[in-house]
């Protein structure tokens, strides 16, 4: 039997606001734990929340650059279940009015652009973390609040999704979308982005949807891809066999590659919401729509067809150069002073990525800037260097954060254009090497290439080898 | 005859204080020798502050010696409510679930009082977590009625209104859901005042129903009401609902008397259910305001058959919710040994909350379910707007709205205590100013047959308390009902 795989996704993406939502506490990660909470996110008795605008705010531009409607009218509503982790034991949400509904990203499999419709966008509060400890028997848990209140924005996409290529593009523009818009640090691995997938399969052909089954604790992008293929097979075997599928949570296993049940639809809360009454509801006018908009800047697939477009760069380039927003910038700034796209792209996606990779460099603080790769390239151009010699300048320069003419200066890696002085070098080479003048007479034409090297070897890699080849063929009589 | 001492108003202490006719350190002295000798008969206090009270005293008094500037309040012993929260004192919201609780913080209006050097004598007693309308829900204590100790306080704030009343505190503080102010100063001959919603910051009041909470005033007179409620009374930005409005010198001009005002007498409130006293000390009243030149005008509140109903769901919906945080996870009492976090959660609960507490949290959920929240919730808040609407078109007519604060006077203890349904109408009159968010004022207005208080109630617009405290004033000048004293036998502690 063939079935379609419907697949949808719940996105968690930490705000990244310097406080939390409701207090002045920092939100800073990795931290002692219990050191960055108040009355107020520990939930004491008479405490009141007070709404950050700078979250609100981030969640507005999210809403926005998802393309979702904004209602004139937002508010704020309790959302109860009970949690260790969840110090009021009810997590104000937005329930009733959202923060935006019925957007939409775009994204591209393959160069095939496909719209995926966005539910829901709406901002609520982070739990806390519970820490179990390690010894056997251990009978209790602790509970860092650290993370309660952290502000967290929920982005509910339509269940538009059929196969994991495109739910890992979702996956990656929705990131992409969240880095470019600076509302999220999207780190996973700190947990500041996470998914939760809800997939159902359905016989190919037909409208209704099956049975539903909700994937939680997905904590790579590589797990939520796994899972879908895990409950993909799990549930055509229940079909096969003529069986339904339970609508269900259910948790991964991230080690054994498995999922199992956490609870049944029967078990499944109920969140009893209600309008938060310690929050007023917030009113957004044109005018802060408005400013909010202005702040929004060029998303990734747009820019991606712009590069193209602009600077002929292939899909493929551009593509990794949008794929970071701080180097799409960085692109962007050596062009605009040395229109030069494909040597800009080449230096970024090649040299850049392969040193930030091989010596851990963070990208969003790099040593190198735009004005000094422009002007390495110029250098190039002008025949100071080699562009063998300008791969030393650059390693150096994004080391050190030396401008090129400085690392060339000190490195003593001027590039050799002296005539004489190549002239002086290529007869010490030809006198010590009459084989290979022999051999190259006799019409091997790799002797030639082997004396240019031996040319190149003797300057230490600065002559400048057109030079040497137009006067090594001059002197071996061709 | 002369009065003792703790028997003065605010404004009489504070004249004395500030004259140094007597020094701060030595009244609160009077004060709690005043409370040692019948606390044990009146029950009104949970936490007794007095070391701390009378370090503070000593800094006034040190202040006024060097003709330092102080406080509005210099010196003025003030109860605070045990819902609301005191630094490194004892909160107990009068539960067993937070009996050994000791917040990290100030509320707000504590803060206000700690400014206007306020000293603060204890926490009072009230019906456990602010629910109930005689104290007698209180987990932890019995408060008696100073006017007749068989009697209740009535409640919430039973504890701060029998400590005025028996003049163990000159004021207090209070807190309203439904009533919690007005009601127990009614049953206690003193005065209380529940500011419009959003007056007064609830930073720091353990929220019980949180649409609907306010802090209030307890106090002998309306001129010391006027005062506390100066100090309280302002913009908080730790509380969103609370009003950036400024706030005005209540006493200015409290004097003004109510001539040509138009004081509204719905017909709804007017039945025969009430006590035939409190009919007479009402209708008495009114006349009273005629005779100083104020006209009685009969309105209609068409929605106050329904207003008892929708506060009950309102006000246990957002407690069941705002009670879920006691769960002996961070604080406050946790049941011992329990198996898993489930079983922790429930006898954690089930041991330490009480009965009332429990009921309004059963409610409260199921008027949330799914399935019953547009039947319950969503309808009840639409017809609270109707409550809300009906104030609206009344106040186009008239200035204030009289009528009675309790149906009846003080009730037995144990009277009503198996009869929830028949409690929760001791607040049928003023439960809607809470629905709709207004300010009320109770003040005494006679006795009954049986020498108990009966409080009338001044109802006005949104923020006019001094618009209200001016009516009240007028008739507290022609009458003598406050500066009558209950008789109290003293005995030793």
């Amino acid at each position: 039997m063939t079935y379609e795989v419907v697949i949808g996704l719940e996105t968690h993406a930490e705000l990244a606001t310097i406080t939390k939502l409701f207090c002045g506490c920092s939100t800073k990660f990795g931290v002692e734990p219990n050191t960055q909470v108040c009355p107020v996110c520990l939930a004491m008795p008479g405490v009141l929340p007070v709404m950050n605008k700078k979250a609100f705010e981030y969640a507005l531009k999210a809403a926005i650059a998802l393309n979702c409607k904004i209602d004139e009218f937002t508010n704020f509503d309790r959302k109860s279940y009970y949690y260790p982790d969840l110090p009021k034991n009810y997590q104000i949400s937005q329930n009733y009015h959202n923060m935006g509904i019925d957007g939409y990203m775009d994204i591209s499999v393959n160069g095939t652009i496909s719209r995926i419709r966005i539910h829901n966008v709406h901002l609520e509060e982070e739990a806390g973390k519970l820490i179990h400890p390690e010894e056997v028997g251990a009978d209790y848990s602790l509970v860092d609040f650290n993370r309660a209140g952290v502000p967290l924005l929920e982005i509910v996409s339509y269940p538009d999704m059929r196969r994991v290529d495109e739910v890992e593009s979702y996956m990656q523009t929705l990131r992409k979308i969240l880095l470019y818009t600076e509302v999220s640090d999207c780190k996973m691995q700190e947990g500041s982005l996470r998914f939760e997938a809800s997939i159902s399969l359905r016989k190919k052909g037909v409208d209704r949807l099956g049975n539903r089954v909700e994937i939680k604790n997905l904590n790579s992008m590589k797990s939520v891809l796994k899972a879908i293929e895990y409950e993909t097979m799990r549930q055509r075997d229940v079909l096969d066999r003529g069986e339904t599928v339970d609508r269900e949570t259910r948790l991964w296993d991230e080690v054994n590659e498995k999922s199992a049940r956490m609870r049944s639809k029967e078990e499944s809360q109920d969140y009893r919401y209600f309008p938060e009454p310690d929050l007023l509801p917030v009113l957004i006018d044109e005018k802060w729509l408005r400013a909010i908009k202005d702040t929004i800047p060029e998303l990734p697939l747009i820019r991606r067809q712009r590069f193209i477009e602009t600077f002929a760069l292939s899909d493929y380039d551009a593509s990794l150069l949008i794929d970071e927003k701080i180097l799409a910038d960085f692109f962007e700034e050596c062009v605009k002073i040395l229109n030069r796209p494909k040597s800009f792209c080449n230096w970024i996606t090649n040299d850049l990525l392969r040193e930030v990779k091989d010596r851990k460099l963070d990208i969003y603080h790099l040593k190198i800037k735009p004005k000094q790769l422009a002007a390495l390239v110029e250098i190039i151009e002008k025949g100071t260097i080699s562009s063998t010699i300008a791969k030393e300048v650059f390693s150096e320069m994004i080391q050190t954060g030396k401008d090129p003419k400085t690392v060339v200066e000190e490195k003593k890696l001027v590039q050799i254009s002296d005539e004489g002085l190549i002239e002086e070098i290529i007869i010490k080479i030809i006198s010590s090497n009459p084989d290979a003048i022999e051999d190259y007479k006799k019409g091997k034409k790799n002797a030639l290439t082997f004396l240019v090297g031996q040319v190149m070897k003797e300057t230490k890699g600065k002559a400048n080898p057109k030079i040497v080849n137009e006067m090594l063929m001059k002197k071996v009589g061709v | 005859m002369s009065l003792r001492l703790f028997e003065c108003t605010a404004h009489q202490i504070k004249a004395k204080i500030l004259s140094k006719e007597i020094r701060a350190s030595d009244f609160i002295k009077i004060v709690f020798d005043r409370i040692k000798s019948l606390e044990p008969n009146i029950q009104a206090f949970i936490t007794i502050n007095e070391d701390e009270a009378i370090k503070k005293a000593i800094e006034i008094d040190k202040k006024i010696e060097s003709n330092e500037n102080v406080g509005l309040l210099a010196g003025l012993p003030v109860a605070v409510k045990d819902n609301i929260c005191t630094k490194n004192l004892y909160t107990t919201c009068a539960s067993k679930i937070l009996e050994t609780f000791i917040p990290p913080y100030d509320a707000f209006v504590v803060k206000r009082l700690r400014e206007e050097d306020a000293i603060i004598v204890g926490k009072t007693n009230l019906d456990e977590f602010a629910m109930g309308s005689s104290t007698e829900n209180s987990g932890l204590k019995i408060t008696r009625n100073p006017w007749n100790l068989e009697c209740v306080p009535g409640g919430s704030s039973g504890g701060s209104a029998a400590a005025v009343a028996a003049d163990l505190s000159i004021l207090a503080l209070g807190s309203e859901t439904g009533g919690s102010v007005r009601q127990p100063a009614a049953l206690c001959g003193v005065v209380g005042i529940k500011p419009t919603y959003g007056r007064v910051s609830r930073y720091g009041l353990v929220a019980f129903g949180s649409s609907l909470d306010q802090v209030g005033t307890v106090s002998k007179d309306v001129r010391d009401a006027a005062l506390l409620l100066r100090v309280i009374a302002g913009y908080d930005l730790h509380d969103s609902t609370s009003a950036n409005v400024p706030v005005p010198d209540y006493l200015d001009r409290i004097d003004s008397g109510v001539d040509g005002l138009r004081i509204g007498i719905p017909k709804e409130y007017f039945t025969d259910a009430f006590n035939a006293d409190v009919y007479k000390a009402l209708k008495d009243a009114l006349k009273i305001y005629e005779r100083l030149g104020a006209q009685v005008v009969d309105i209609s509140l068409p929605h106050t058959e329904y207003a008892v109903a929708v506060y009950y769901i309102v006000a246990n919906a957002e407690a069941s919710s705002n009670l879920a945080r006691y769960d002996g996870v961070r604080y406050g009492y946790r049941t011992s040994k329990p198996n898993g976090i489930i079983d922790m959660y429930c006898r954690t609960r089930s041991e330490g909350f009480g009965n009332e507490v429990k009921r309004r949290i059963m409610l409260g959920n199921y008027v949330l379910s799914s399935g019953y929240y547009d039947a319950y919730y969503l309808k009840a808040s639409k017809v609270r707007n109707l409550i809300k609407i009906d104030f609206d078109v009344a106040f186009e007519k008239v200035d204030c709205i009289i009528c009675p604060t309790s149906p009846v006077p003080a009730f037995k203890i144990g009277e009503r205590a198996n009869n929830p349904l028949e409690m929760y109408l001791s607040d049928i009159y003023t439960i809607p100013a809470n629905l709709a968010g207004i300010p009320g004022i109770s003040i005494p207005c006679g006795f009954s047959k049986e020498g108990l208080p009966i409080g009338m109630q001044i109802l006005g617009k949104h923020f006019e308390e001094k618009k209200l405290l001016q009516i009240a004033y007028a008739f507290e000048r022609e009458t003598d009902f406050h500066v009558k004293k209950p008789v109290l036998k003293i005995s030793s502690m």
